[in-house]
């Protein structure tokens, strides 16, 4: 095991950040390339990479609870689920040096022009910053996309070139009208910064085990090469602030050998997640924030959204080729800006939408690799052997084809983190309650996916077998929405450069501050604002 | 379809063990290389606290590698060759630095010689191959979920069966006979999903 074991508090801090997922690992970096002192506190443990070949064996081996894959579960990531949807906190995120990139898929794109309406920046303001986050997370992309919003520079690795199964689907979507495009990958097309190409394992969600996709277990090493220290298992428990209710003055943080320490610092960057923040302000309460740290605005855990998931799929009568690799390397983003748009092509077209009364919002679509099961798992959770064995396999395999999407869900004040005090973690504090549920709007959203990812696979003479549609549906895993960025400190938490209303030198790196979710994949904007909000800590430094 | 020594590697490569490159590839199974696992001397072989790597020969290794082979001849299907070298180096590989899989391993072969013995008397790599079948089946481990700590059937299932299989079909000629040569699990490179099929 590498890391350190001395957990006691740094004597002198600058900077403190909690969390080491992408948002925490890239401001930790930053500012300590500036040449702050920076402390990273994170909750969970720092993971061995030479375990991650016996951990991805674990995810596709039959026989383990797959939250073991990283050791999530238990007293420590207790939580209830109160809305009207079980939301599966625990599968959607990893606590450890690097955070929950460990398990992601790397999928990374920037969001519409459009999606900033309502937030108190814009596309422009953030542009810069989705370049710079696009060299650190190493993005593979190419510049096929019409949809996508304007950019100033190529990606920084060539894209990763369409699938087989991709130019069956292309070929189908032509006919219609539907648009294909490639998809930026936070995924290593070619070596670069220290780390090797992809090499086809298979199994990048939950593990990469050449390290080819981008985690931020990464930026944590780099940030400890421009002198960060980084203490792992190191839960902060609450924040305290001083006498004037103006800033904050310490994190205070439990270790594993059951002693409770503070670590002061100048500033404070939180970077725990769009969950564990929000819980984290609402532990901080006090007498001068009864309702819960940088809360005047009653905003901290509402507004929760994540994006949803809406697929079909099915078989062909010809071979796809499913299953080589772990990721997406076609999309389409024809639908959103314009969800309810009709397309024409060579022989018929998508029709617009009329399906009143609720609109649709932005729907993402994803032409999925990795349709149907993988022989392995297949042949390990069967119930026969031998030549039988091999018959179901050949059959099972081979003729899949699905597509993925996801939608936007617009926010919600009743979507919301809040504390449980009924049920107590592994320190005695109350656990995080999900409140979550899929409005009409965003049902619409899903309906309206489906239907085009039905007129394309009805397009390829597919026998569809599946469709996840509204009331199947599932979150995708993107925290989003409840420490929500605003000019208003009556209504958001956070202001434009991040900062907490509330108090002077309390940063939030992390999606809790998007106002809208839009139906992109969040981690590149994430990565994005935890540079813009370095940058303002470096300058109040 | 022949399974090769290469195959057993990358299968090794796609689990937990540290295969050194290219190095590994070309050397032989060394001397001594069976030690501190199921099949070989020195270390503990987990029957006993004997062991203490004074490469003092376990006695019960090589039946215990003759009990996987007899499990694979049943697990694998019959159109592959190559399979003892491919266990041998497979299984010695994979438990040589894992004592609790070593252990796992072990004791789960043993649970399926004593069933074995309780119904046909003798050990199971010694029945017939019709035999042995039904020495599976009678313990439904066909039927049974894997689970490392469960009861005999759910551990035969995970420590031999699934070892087998896993082996197998992460393996470049476990994927071929299926119809994809880089099967999950195996780094096969990012070149084959662009590949249309072969026809
Ligand atoms: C299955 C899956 C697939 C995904 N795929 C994609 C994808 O393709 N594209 C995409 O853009 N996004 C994807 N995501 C989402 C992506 O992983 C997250 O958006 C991203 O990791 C969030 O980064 P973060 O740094 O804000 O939080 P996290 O990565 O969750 O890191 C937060 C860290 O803070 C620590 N922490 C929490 N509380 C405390 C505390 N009190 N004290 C100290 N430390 C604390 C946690 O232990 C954790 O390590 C996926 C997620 C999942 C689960
Ligand atoms: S396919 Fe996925 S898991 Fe495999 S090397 Fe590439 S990125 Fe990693």
């Amino acid at each position: 095991m590498s890391g350190e074991t001395n957990r006691v508090p740094s004597e002198r801090a600058d900077v403190c950040v909690i969390g080491a997922g992408p948002a925490g690992a890239l401001a930790a970096h930053r500012l300590a390339n500036r040449g702050h002192d920076v402390v990273v506190l994170e909750a969970g443990e720092r993971f061995d990479f030479e375990d991650r070949e016996r951990r991805m064996e674990r995810a596709i081996r039959p026989g383990h609870d797959p939250l073991s894959v990283w050791e999530m579960g238990g007293p420590r990531d207790a939580y209830s689920s109160a809305g009207e949807r079980f939301y599966p906190l625990n599968r959607a995120r990893v606590k450890g040096v690097g955070g929950t990139t460990l398990h992601w898929q790397g999928m990374v794109m920037r969001l519409h022009e459009s999606d900033f309406e309502s937030w108190p920046i814009d596309y422009d303001d953030l542009r810069p910053y989705y370049a710079e986050a696009e060299r650190a997370l190493g993005v593979a992309g190419a510049d096929d996309n019409p949809f996508a919003p304007p950019r100033e520079e190529p990606y920084p690795l060539p894209g990763f070139e369409p699938s087989h199964s991709d130019s069956i689907f292309a070929a189908a979507c032509e006919q219609l009208g539907v648009t294909t495009h490639s998809v930026p990958n936070a995924r290593n097309s070619e070596s670069y910064d220290g780390r090797g190409p992809c090499v086809g394992y298979g199994t990048c969600k939950p593990v990469c085990p050449s390290g080819a996709k981008y985690s931020a277990d990464h930026h944590v090493v780099k940030a400890e090469e421009e002198g960060a220290r980084v203490i792992d298992r190191v839960p902060v428990q609450r924040l305290a602030h001083d006498d004037a209710g103006e800033r904050v003055t310490a994190a205070v943080y439990a270790a594993p050998d059951g002693t409770t320490h503070r670590q002061e610092a100048r500033e404070f960057v939180l970077a725990a997640g769009g969950v564990e923040i929000p819980r984290l302000l609402l532990l901080s309460k006090s007498e001068e924030f009864p309702d819960g740290l940088a809360n005047a605005s009653g905003a901290v855990g509402r507004y929760f959204m994540d994006h949803l998931f809406a697929g079909a799929g099915g078989t062909l009568d010809r071979r796809t080729r499913q299953n080589h690799v772990g990721f997406i390397t076609s999309e389409s983003h024809q639908f959103y800006d314009d969800p309810a748009r009709a397309t024409e092509g060579t022989a018929g077209g998508i029709p617009a939408w009329d399906d009143a009364p609720a609109d649709p919002a932005a729907v993402k679509l994803e032409f999925l690799n990795y349709a149907g099961p993988s022989p392995v798992e297949m042949a390990l959770s069967g119930d026969e052997w031998g030549d039988d064995l091999l018959d179901t396999l050949r059959e099972g395999y081979g003729n899949s084809i699905a597509m993925g999407g996801l939608v936007e869900q617009r926010p919600r004040k009743e979507n919301r983190v809040e504390l449980d005090p009924s049920t107590t973690d592994d320190h005695g504090n109350p656990v995080p309650k999900v409140h979550w549920r899929v409005d009409d709007r965003t049902a619409a959203s899903i309906r309206r996916a489906n239907e085009i990812q039905r007129a394309v696979l009805d397009e390829l003479g597919a026998d569809v077998s599946w469709t996840v549609g509204p009331e199947a549906t599932g979150p995708a895993f993107h925290h989003m929405g409840t420490t929500r960025m605003g000019t208003d400190p009556a209504e958001s938490v956070v202001n434009a450069q991040l900062r907490a209303h509330d108090l002077r030198n309390l940063a939030v790196a992390s999606s809790s501050a998007f106002v809208t979710g839009g139906a992109m994949n969040p981690t590149l904007t994430i990565a994005a604002l935890a540079l813009k909000a370095s940058e303002h800590v470096d300058e109040r430094l | 379809m022949e399974l090769s020594r290469r195959d057993a590697l990358a299968a090794l490569a796609a689990s937990s063990v540290a295969v050194g490159g290219g190095a590994v590839l070309t050397t032989d199974v060394e001397e001594g290389a069976l030690d501190g696992t199921p099949f070989g001397g020195g270390a503990s072989s987990g029957d006993d606290e004997r062991a203490s790597g004074d490469g003092e020969a376990d006695p019960l290794a090589e039946d215990r590698l003759a009990t996987l082979l007899a499990v694979a001849d049943v697990v694998y299907p019959s159109g592959v060759s190559g399979v003892e070298e491919f266990v041998r180096t497979y299984a010695l590989g994979r438990t040589a630095d894992r004592p609790e899989h070593r252990e796992g391993m072990v004791d789960a072969l043993a649970a399926l010689d004593e069933h074995a013995r309780s119904w046909h008397d003798a050990a199971f790599r010694d029945l017939d191959a019709e035999t042995r079948e039904s020495v599976l089946d009678q313990m439904a481990v066909d039927a049974t979920n894997p689970d490392p700590e469960g009861a005999d059937p759910e551990r035969v299932r995970f420590y031999v069966v699934n070892e087998l299989l896993y082996a197998l079909y992460t393996s470049p000629t476990g994927g071929e006979l299926v119809g994809l040569e880089n099967p999950q699990g195996h780094p096969g490179g990012a070149d084959s999903y662009r590949r249309g099929p072969r026809e």
